[in-house]
């Protein structure tokens, strides 16, 4: 799966829960949590859309390496061994 | 005879719109049964009643706003002896309080129930009782107490699908005894329709709904209207989210839509005014503060997380509600009302939320039970509230029930908050961030996750020698993860 295939899979797991996000103009180097208010109940949710859309399992202790757009497709890149 | 009542669903309604009936005529109803859908400022809400009956009489027909206290619909007990002809046995007045309305024709009543519902659209939230005397009066029984009729039957929760689906319901086949049309039975007609276009159409429609739904009108504020805009995306994505969502049933957040976001908006404001001013004007709070150490909790979460898939995860604020839960069975005096100058302990713990919808407003709705709930267990039922809450779809217990509140500001990244209490509560606890900390133990500092968490109390129920025991309780509950099993 091509990093922008990932992309899109994030994009679509924060606007489940964020849907009146601004996913045009949001910064991929800035926090996903302070752009789009998402609480911990959203974070989790985002996690199981992801675990839907990919099939990766993302540990609760790596949740810190997804908190940024740019971080959470590397992260989640490196697990599908893209 | 039973009387079902327009519920006070928040201190300060005064009128409810309903909107759409569950049950008719004849049906048997059982205690805690959602009967009713009745619209408010926060959200519709699903209205259960409180007693086995029979069905005599649907006395308000949707779509009405009708005061506090009108009754909506009567029952028969179960085992009393039934009246000849059960359709029109609405023959007494019923709007107490609505002097000689009860000689008024049936004609009157849309007129002035227009007029009320124009009222509150505006914004005018002091429609008193007398002004809305519309309490429609079955002089004949006959007609009001006739099933609706040229409207299908089906659940909100079915509505709500068919339309994110674009299904037609009157192409839909009930499947119950009832012949209401279910959730399920809009899903296997969507699974149908699917097979025979293009295959996999309902997740795909779903997924694409949630991105290209809420496009907010230029200049407005964008997340003003986010709360019911982004109703249908909310529940397409959680209505399958089965992962955590064990035992729950989407929201039903369809009739909600028939007041404008903006409106809504306003009238949830105007009730967190009223309510917390009229906290602050009548209850002395005090406010104690505790640091706790959570050492034990994050790890004995954590490892449990590890060992658990995703989907059936603990938030670490599920652990903290439990424990909460679990301290106030220690302490009666934080767990009840301040009712006619005097307190009244609740016999169980309706623990209530603080959830911030994404529009900006404010729900506080039960965890009912909440004392003896289990970890997993209250995080199931947080789960389903945060859902039903942000879907706009709560429960009438959920909203009047509560017992004692907890605000949790963490993910906020704040650390103290020192909260309002909610009227007739008696106490409010806070929750901040949990931070990594210096810690001094046993004569050595080491960093530790700590939390600071508040008591606010009511000085008239309780002095602060026993919020403080509260707080102590808490620390000590929380060294004890394990035992939150």
């Amino acid at each position: 799966m091509n990093p922008s295939a990932i992309r899109q899979a994030v994009i679509d797991a924060l606007s489940s829960v964020a849907p009146e996000g601004d996913y045009d103009r949001l910064r991929p180097d800035r926090g996903l949590r302070e752009q789009l208010d998402i609480d911990s109940y959203d974070f989790l949710t985002v996690m199981v859309r992801l675990h839907e859309s990919l099939g990766v399992d993302v540990p609760e202790a790596d949740y810190g390496k997804l908190a940024t757009l740019d971080e959470a497709v590397v992260y989640l890149a490196a697990r599908l061994g893209a | 005879m039973i009387e079902f009542r327009m519920p006070t669903l928040g201190a300060d309604m005064e009128a409810g719109k309903l909107v759409e009936w569950l049950v008719k005529p004849g049906d048997l109803v059982k205690r805690g049964q959602v009967i009713a859908i009745v619209e408010t400022d926060k959200g519709a809400v699903e209205v259960e009643c409180w007693d086995d009956g029979v069905v005599e009489a649907l006395v308000v027909q949707p779509v009405t706003e009708v005061p506090v206290g009108t009754v909506l619909a009567t029952l028969q007990e179960i085992g009393a002896p039934v009246a000849s002809g059960v359709a029109s046995g609405v023959v007494e007045p019923v709007a107490r309080g609505a002097e000689s309305s009860a000689g008024a024709s049936r004609a009157d009543i849309p007129e002035a129930a227009g007029l009320a519902a124009a009222g509150r659209a505006t914004g005018d939230a002091t429609s008193t009782p007398a002004d809305t005397t519309a309490a429609p009066i079955a002089s004949d029984g006959a007609a009001t107490s006739a099933p609706p009729t040229g409207r299908l039957r089906a659940t909100p929760a079915a509505r709500r699908r068919a339309q994110e689906l674009g299904i037609d319901l009157a192409a839909v086949t009930a499947s119950g005894a009832d012949g209401a049309i279910a959730l399920e039975d809009v899903e296997r007609a969507a699974a149908g329709a699917a097979k025979s276009a293009t295959g996999n159409a309902a997740p795909t429609s779903a997924s694409t709904g949630a991105v290209d739904a809420p496009k907010t009108a230029p200049g407005a504020d964008p997340r003003a209207s986010t709360v019911t805009t982004s109703a249908p995306a909310m529940a397409a994505t959680t209505s399958d989210h089965s992962a955590v969502s064990t035992g729950t049933r989407p929201p039903p957040a369809e009739a909600a839509r028939t007041t404008s976001p903006a409106d809504r908006q306003a009238a949830m404001r105007d009730a967190i005014a009223s309510a917390m001013a009229k906290s602050k004007r009548e209850i002395p709070h005090y406010y104690l503060g505790q640091w706790i150490d959570l050492s034990r909790a994050t790890a004995w979460l954590a490892a449990r997380n590890a060992e658990r898939p995703v989907t059936e995860r603990v938030l670490f604020a599920a652990v903290l509600l439990t424990a909460i839960a679990r301290t106030l069975r220690e302490v009666a005096e934080l767990n009840g009302f301040w009712i006619d100058g005097g307190f009244r302990p609740a016999a169980a713990i309706h623990l209530g939320v603080g959830i911030a919808l994404r529009g900006g407003g404010l729900v506080a709705p039960a965890i009912h039970d909440a004392g003896e709930r289990s970890v997993d267990d209250m995080m199931r039922a947080l789960s389903d509230l945060v859902q039903r809450a942000r879907g706009g779809s709560l429960r009438s217990s959920e909203l009047t029930d509560a017992t004692v509140t907890v605000t949790n500001l963490g993910d906020q990244g704040v650390e103290t908050v020192y909260g309002v209490i909610y009227p007739p509560q008696v106490a409010l606890v806070g929750l901040g961030k949990v931070v990594q900390r210096p810690w001094a133990e046993d004569g050595a500092v080491s960093v530790r996750p700590l939390i600071h968490a508040t008591l606010s109390g009511d000085h008239r129920a309780s002095v602060g020698h026993r919020g403080a025991l509260f707080l102590a309780a808490l620390d000590r509950i929380l060294q004890s993860p394990e035992d939150l099993r």
